[in-house]
């Protein structure tokens, strides 16, 4: 098992005949990922070296039963392809676009939610990786492979350096789950966080998060009621000065909410280990899963 | 992005909130012009994106021309809370009977706007939340539903305005909504929000900020940006597409990656250093991006060293090391660089700098071990009998710890 991506992934591209689509689509497929379609209207009939790409998302799906849906298309194209993905039947929808208009992602994330019918996962996000089965997005999957470990995080870089680590010690993961650095994340802590707890294969979740927002400390109550598997967390932007937004548009403290020290504190509070470096998160991790083993 | 008090304004009358008459001035003798077209009594505004603006001398009323003339004197360069006034607001008095608050800001947590409404207006909105929350009637919309009478009508009998103004109280509401979906604020909020003696509903105050990415839909808003109120160097990155935060201190900090970077300021911190910069060279980073990003760090004169963190996803190594080679080529920098690579190509970009033989170039093979080594040569940089406290003996004995793993 693993979360999300596996090998029942029928994967989408919308904007796949982009650049950057191109180059990760047929990485993701070089993977293993089952790579169905491609969406790039005007350019239906063609195809991305052999993947066919059609007009519409509807299209695609009713062509190829594509579930998943990956949106590569610049910020002012994105809302309208999520939605087009999400009313065509795509289950899990993955936002790598960075820069998306705040109001888009409110539009986007509440009719989403209301209709029920998808999953959202992003904007702004690395995409997800279930080593060995299916990678969709733009992880280096080379320096991971499988195990039991599941990570979820705000950020990408920051996700590869805990991960290495961890397998540097000779652990893999499940699963890597980027929810993305954006103010108005379509899956959060706490939606990842349940699925593996349901996840046989996940045996420790390892959490990123970053300063800005209160999704650690909403996270760190749902842990405490409702995850059994051991939890690990890291927090950056311990020294981030107050009103500044340190890179991911999410990531700001306003006036006094928002800051490391807080969400540290809540989830220590909450039975959570923090690791003060991704070092000591790592190694926290790691002799967590040597005292199971 | 933050407006202008008085950029608010003109922003608001957009869409039919009341706002005092008033005119923009950057000189003295535009603003005794404006006084005389608007006016007297008229007040004279310190423009600048700071609280407090009336206790430091920034608002004062003008009887007549004279007394024009002479607060905008005042008041044009007067150094606010470290902002220097290069710009006035002229606005005609306004008689207050009442004062209250009102805004609407993006709830993240909730994932919905939220509308604010009290009356205490007048005063600092934090502290009023902290000694009397109940003072501050709240409601969040649907932003799929959009802002009804209903909203305005609740939050006015909630927050328990004076009973003949319920009505111009709401419709106020709805204009500011209208103005934060319209605009693609993040917030939009009034206080004061006063109520005159003719029971006429106003926004006295404005202060709006403005979502940076939705500004290719805005072209009126995005020419608002205030350049001279920005950082030179903040300016600079902006203009080559890099993500820059000037800090206080003196280490200058490059990685890949908004969530490596911070962390790399919490690593360095712990390490007994301050560092000088985020900057992130973001997924993909090019050679040129990388001479590009070392002329910003270099260009803050505080810098004693500079800590490359790369974990290459996207980033590969090799760019990073030719973008390095290439700013030591140009820019000749005197500051000691210390160099950690680990990723995508990163054994093929150490081997380059390993040929380049660099002067004063340092790799570290882990993020800690790079974090430490930066702070030693920051110190003896430094040359400093001011010592940090975890830090070697002498110069000689930093330079030369072994590198640790």
């Amino acid at each position: 098992m693993s979360i999300l991506v596996d090998s029942y992934t029928k994967l989408c591209v919308s904007g796949i005949t982009g650049r950057e689509g191109t180059f990760h689509s047929l990485r993701n497929r070089d993977y293993g990922t089952n790579v169905v379609a491609g969406v790039t209207p005007g350019k239906g009939g063609q195809d991305v070296d052999g993947i066919p790409v059609f007009n519409t998302f509807h299209q695609a799906v009713e062509e190829t039963d594509a579930n998943t849906g990956m949106i590569f298309v610049p910020p002012r194209f994105a809302a309208d392809s999520i939605l087009e993905a999400e009313d065509a039947g795509i289950e899990l929808i993955v936002v790598i676009t960075e820069g998306i208009p705040a109001h888009d992602e409110l539009r986007v994330y509440n009719a989403i939610r209301k209709n029920g019918r998808s999953r959202l996962v992003g904007p702004n996000c690395p995409g997800i990786l279930s080593p060995g089965k299916a990678n969709v997005g733009i992880i280096p999957a080379a320096f991971f492979k499988e195990g039991n470990v599941g990570v979820v995080s705000r950020s990408g870089t920051l996700t590869y350096q805990i991960g290495n680590v961890i397998a540097q010690q000779g652990f893999g993961n499940s699963t890597i789950v980027g929810i993305g650095g954006d103010p108005v994340p379509g899956s959060d802590f706490i939606d990842v966080i349940g699925l593996f707890e349901d996840d046989p294969q996940t045996e420790l979740i390892v959490m990123c998060g970053e300063i800005g927002g209160d999704a650690e400390e909403r996270a760190a109550e749902f842990v405490a009621e409702n995850v059994s598997k051991p939890v690990v967390a890291y927090i950056a932007g311990f020294t981030a000065p107050p009103g500044k937004t340190m890179g991911h548009a999410g990531a700001i403290v306003s006036g006094s909410r928002g800051t490391a020290a807080a969400k540290a504190e809540a989830l220590e509070a909450r039975g959570v280990r923090v690791g003060r470096t991704p070092t000591e998160v790592a190694e926290l991790a790691v002799s967590l899963l040597g005292a199971a083993a | 992005m933050d407006l202008l008090e008085y950029q608010g304004k003109q922003l608001f009358t957009r869409h039919g909130v009341p706002v005092p008459d008033g005119v923009p001035a950057k000189t003295v003798e535009e603003a005794v012009a404006a006084a005389d077209e608007i006016g007297y009594p008229c007040v004279i505004k310190a423009q600048v994106q700071i609280g407090g603006r009336g206790k430091a001398g920034g608002i004062k009323v003008a009887k007549d021309r004279s007394q024009a003339e002479e607060q905008a004197r005042a008041i044009l360069g007067m150094d606010i809370r470290g902002l220097t006034v290069h710009e006035l607001w002229v606005e005609g008095a306004s008689e207050i009977a009442s004062e209250y608050y009102a805004s609407v800001i993006f709830d993240r947590s909730a994932k919905a706007p939220l509308v604010m409404l009290s009356t205490k207006g007048g005063m600092d909105i934090e502290e009023v939340a902290a000694s009397d929350p109940d003072a501050i009637a709240r409601l969040h919309v649907d932003p799929l539903v959009g802002f009804q009478d209903f909203h305005g009508r609740r939050l006015a009998f909630e927050a328990g305005v004076d009973s003949d103004v319920v009505g111009p109280v709401g419709a106020m509401l709805a204009a500011l909504y209208d103005a934060f979906i319209g605009e693609e604020a993040t917030l939009v909020e009034v206080n004061p929000m006063i109520v005159t003696p003719d029971r006429e509903v106003r926004a006295l105050d404005a202060k709006v900020t403005l979502d940076d990415n939705a500004l290719f839909r805005h072209s009126e808003n995005a020419d608002l940006r205030d350049i001279s109120a920005e950082d030179p160097q903040e300016r600079m990155a902006k203009e080559r597409g890099l993500t820059y935060v000037k800090l206080d201190g003196d280490i200058g900090i490059l990685g890949n990656g908004a969530g490596l970077v911070m962390s790399t300021l919490d690593v360095v911190a712990q390490a007994g250093g301050s560092p000088a910069n985020f900057l992130d060279a973001g997924g993909g980073a090019k050679a040129d991006a990388i001479t590009s990003a070392v002329e910003v760090i270099l260009s803050n004169e505080k810098v004693k060293a500079v800590l490359f963190n790369i974990f290459g996803g996207i980033t590969r190594g090799d760019e990073v090391a030719k973008g390095l080679i290439e700013a030591f080529d140009q820019i000749k920098p005197t500051v000691p660089f210390v160099v950690r690579l680990d990723g995508t190509n990163d054994e093929e970009g150490r081997r380059l700098l390993a040929e380049a033989n660099l002067p004063n170039v340092h790799t570290e093979p882990t993020m800690d071990g790079a974090a430490q080594k930066v702070v030693e040569l920051a110190g003896v940089a430094a040359g400093d009998g001011q010592g940090r406290p975890d830090e070697a003996q002498s110069p000689q004995d930093a330079g030369l710890e072994a590198p640790r793993r």
